[in-house]
């Protein structure tokens, strides 16, 4: 077994061209331009066959992606945060339109203030619009998931767009090594795409997409797509099933690292649960029953599995990168709707970290452990916590001052 | 390009590709060009949809198309179009189709999406050269939410959002001008009310390659407010004023199709409609009238 050290974004790219993409609608954003610029130069070179057109914004780009799909040939797209944000309209419309495509989206924190470094809250902005979600926390992870989200998103009990999600920069750009299988090895795995029904030709005329009159009409076709993707659960099992039994790596719905006897789990997503993995490393060598709980699929929720592995547990540390402004974590929220009133029901703690990139320390993992082993004793979970340090407060509050001056200095304030 | 089979009123369609009852207005200037529109381009054709009044032409279960219909977004349908046309070309180059199946992209879009927010998406889509054809019904102003002022809103017209006594205070915007401006293969100015002149340059957009748009005036008697019957009067009356220029840009030049001569005064036109009825009472504007009679004698000045 050979491996190459790829970046997040050459594994992206990496599995758009085993998947053998057709059509790849593009637009250029950090963190995820490499993605692109590493597919353009294939397709120039003639390395690899496929078409790629820049549009002038996402919004175009996930209307000609989708228009495309709904043509009938396999597309590929990715963007990022303020591009994702961008093209929302289209991201709920199109997936109503039941095409399967991937878009790889490059995680990277939502203005304001504006910034390039990652959180979650521009994915989760697409939480609700019909498209699937993966979460990555390596770069092999990030290819075998494109690879396994064609499978996904074009099974027929499925036929829904399908997100991989990647953190920017910590992932984005970080070189891992990764196996990288030949074209042989991916074609009986994932065949050809048949788009069915879906496609424009002369000979078999079809209106898609069209407007509908009153709630009844609509209703009908949103629970449709909403059952398609519940079904989404069961059939990504038997895809991560067969992937393994291809290429000897599982892909579970949720990944679960050393959570057999543990009595406080880490529950978080992407590419920071490598450092809650090293946490529980440590805190296990010091005799703590710790594990992490890292949901790779987050649309559809895997709420039986998620309950199968938390229910008996003590506590659960629920790390958000994203914040609700007014309500706070959104995995928390949801994790908290997924385990009410179930017995045995762990308690849950709410903390807020890593927005825009910013580091979650060991030392604040093993704070968060020793919370939860109190919450667990006492039976009570505090109030969610934002994380912030002195320290990091003290620098702040160091810069605000040393700009001040500076505008004394030169007169623009007084 | 093959010769041309349109001479007469006698080579016109006489049987209709678009089905019957369609939720449009009675009267639609804009149904109308797109009847005459729809049939020579036939049924070899993809319409993509920008949101507006023709959305409502296909409503589930029903759909009035004998071809293709895709329904996207107000400012994307171009971007729409693009999917559409590389992915059956990347079909038929992987003879995964034959020619035979091939379709032809068209942008189906009112003035609030083309002289707005789609915008952007068509600049870009003649930009990359896309083969399609682009179709704005324009009945100058946004009328599937009651007629408020767009970008192609005449002066002084009364809108639902510009209702004081001079009524809209801007031009309409010169859309055929910022289109020609990309130096596409064609652009044209048609009118339902002029069947044989359209239907001359719909023939020959569809014959030509790369980045066709058509721009067609749709009389409208709901939000211009003029009884329906009057449709194609109040067409022919915005030709034979002056009012709505026919002309095509091909080959770099814009030529006009109809030169009307002589011109009829615009107030024959502007009296007809309710949302001009300020100019004429309860007295006569004359300033305002002698303003947009200026404007058209001082376009044609220039054309000449």
């Amino acid at each position: 077994m050979t491996r190459t050290l790829l970046t997040g974004n050459g594994a992206a790219a990496w599995g758009a061209r085993l998947a053998e993409v057709d059509y790849v609608p593009a637009f250029p954003i950090t963190p995820q331009t490499e993605i692109i610029e590493t597919l353009a130069q294939w397709y120039q070179s003639g390395e690899a066959q496929g078409k790629l057109v820049t549009l002038e914004s996402e919004h175009s780009m996930i209307t000609a992606a989708a228009a495309a799909a709904a043509t009938g040939v396999r597309v590929f797209t990715a963007t990022s945060s303020q591009g994702l944000l961008y093209g929302m309209e289209m991201i709920y419309t199109v997936a109503g339109w039941r095409v399967p495509f991937v878009l790889v989206n490059v995680s990277r924190a939502v203005a304001s203030p504006i910034t390039l470094e990652p959180d979650h809250t521009d994915v989760l902005v697409a939480r609700d619009s019909g498209f699937l979600q993966i979460h990555c926390a390596t770069c092999q992870e990030v290819l075998d998931s494109v690879l396994m989200a064609y499978r996904l998103a074009e099974h027929e009990r499925v036929r829904l767009p399908v997100i991989v999600n990647l953190d920017g920069f910590y992932l984005s750009f970080t070189r891992e090594p990764v196996e990288i299988p030949g074209t042989d090895a991916v074609r009986p795995f994932l065949p050809a795409y048949d788009p069915e029904n879906l496609q424009f030709r002369a000979s078999k005329p079809i209106s898609q997409a069209v407007a509908v009159l009153g709630g009844s009409q609509y209703s009908y076709f949103r629970y449709e797509a909403h059952l398609a993707a519940q079904q989404a659960l069961a059939v990504y099992d038997e895809i991560a099933e067969e992937f393994n039994a291809h290429f000897g790596r599982h892909h579970g719905a949720v990944d679960a690292y050393r959570c057999d006897d543990a009595e406080i789990l880490f529950f978080m997503i992407g590419a920071f649960a490598t450092k809650a993995r090293d946490a529980v490393d440590r805190l296990r060598d010091k005799g703590w029953k710790v594990g992490l709980a890292r949901p790779r699929l987050l649309r559809p929720y895997p709420q039986d599995a998620l309950r199968k592995l938390l229910l008996g547990t003590r506590a659960v540390v629920v790390l958000d990168q994203n914040l609700s402004m007014g309500k706070g974590g959104i995995l928390y929220a949801e994790l908290a709707s997924a385990l009410y009133g179930q017995p045995g029901a762990p308690l849950l703690l709410s903390f807020i970290g890593g927005l825009g990139g910013r580091d979650i320390s060991p030392e604040e993992f093993y704070e968060m452990a020793k919370v939860a082993q109190k919450a667990a004793q006492d039976g009570r979970a505090p109030e969610p916590r934002l994380l912030y340090t002195s320290g990091e407060m003290r620098e702040l509050k160091k810069l605000q001052a040393i700009a001040l001056s500076e505008r004394h200095e030169i007169g623009t304030r007084k | 390009m093959s010769e041309a089979v349109i001479h007469s009123m006698k080579d016109l369609p006489s049987t209709h590709l678009l089905g019957a009852g369609t939720a449009m207005c009675a009267g639609c200037g804009g149904l109308q060009a797109f009847h005459e529109i729809y049939d020579i381009l036939g049924r070899k054709t993809v319409f993509v949809n920008a949101a507006g009044c023709m959305t409502l032409l296909s409503t589930y279960p029903f759909t009035p198309f004998r071809s293709g219909w895709l329904y996207t977004s107000m400012a994307s349908a171009p971007a729409g179009a693009q999917g559409v046309r590389d992915a059956l070309d990347i079909l038929k180059q992987k003879g995964s189709i034959t020619a035979e199946e091939d379709m032809t992209a068209v942008v189906l879009a009112g003035d609030g999406s083309s002289y707005g927010m789609g915008l952007s998406a068509t600049s870009a889509a003649i930009e990359r050269n896309l083969d399609f054809v682009y179709l704005c019904y324009d009945n100058e102003g946004y009328g599937n939410t009651g007629q408020q002022a767009s970008g192609a809103t005449p002066h002084a017209a009364m809108t639902s959002t510009t209702t004081s006594a001079r009524g809209y205070s801007g031009y309409k915007k010169d859309l055929f001008a910022i289109w020609a401006a990309h130096q596409p293969a064609y652009v044209a100015t048609v009118i339902g009310a002029e069947p044989l002149d359209l239907a001359k340059k719909i023939e020959k957009a569809a014959k030509l390659k790369g980045s066709r748009l058509i721009l067609a005036l749709a009389p409208c008697p709901t939000g211009w407010d003029f009884d329906p019957k009057l449709s194609v009067e109040v067409g022919r009356l915005a030709v034979k004023t002056g009012m709505w220029p026919l002309k095509e840009y091909v080959d770099g030049k814009v030529v006009h199709t109809r030169i009307p001569h002589p011109r009829v005064p615009v107030e024959e036109y502007l009296k007809l409609q309710g949302r001009f009825s300020h100019l004429f009472e309860p007295r006569r504007n004359e300033s305002l009238l002698a303003q947009i009679q200026g404007h058209v004698d001082r376009y044609w000045e220039a054309a000449a």
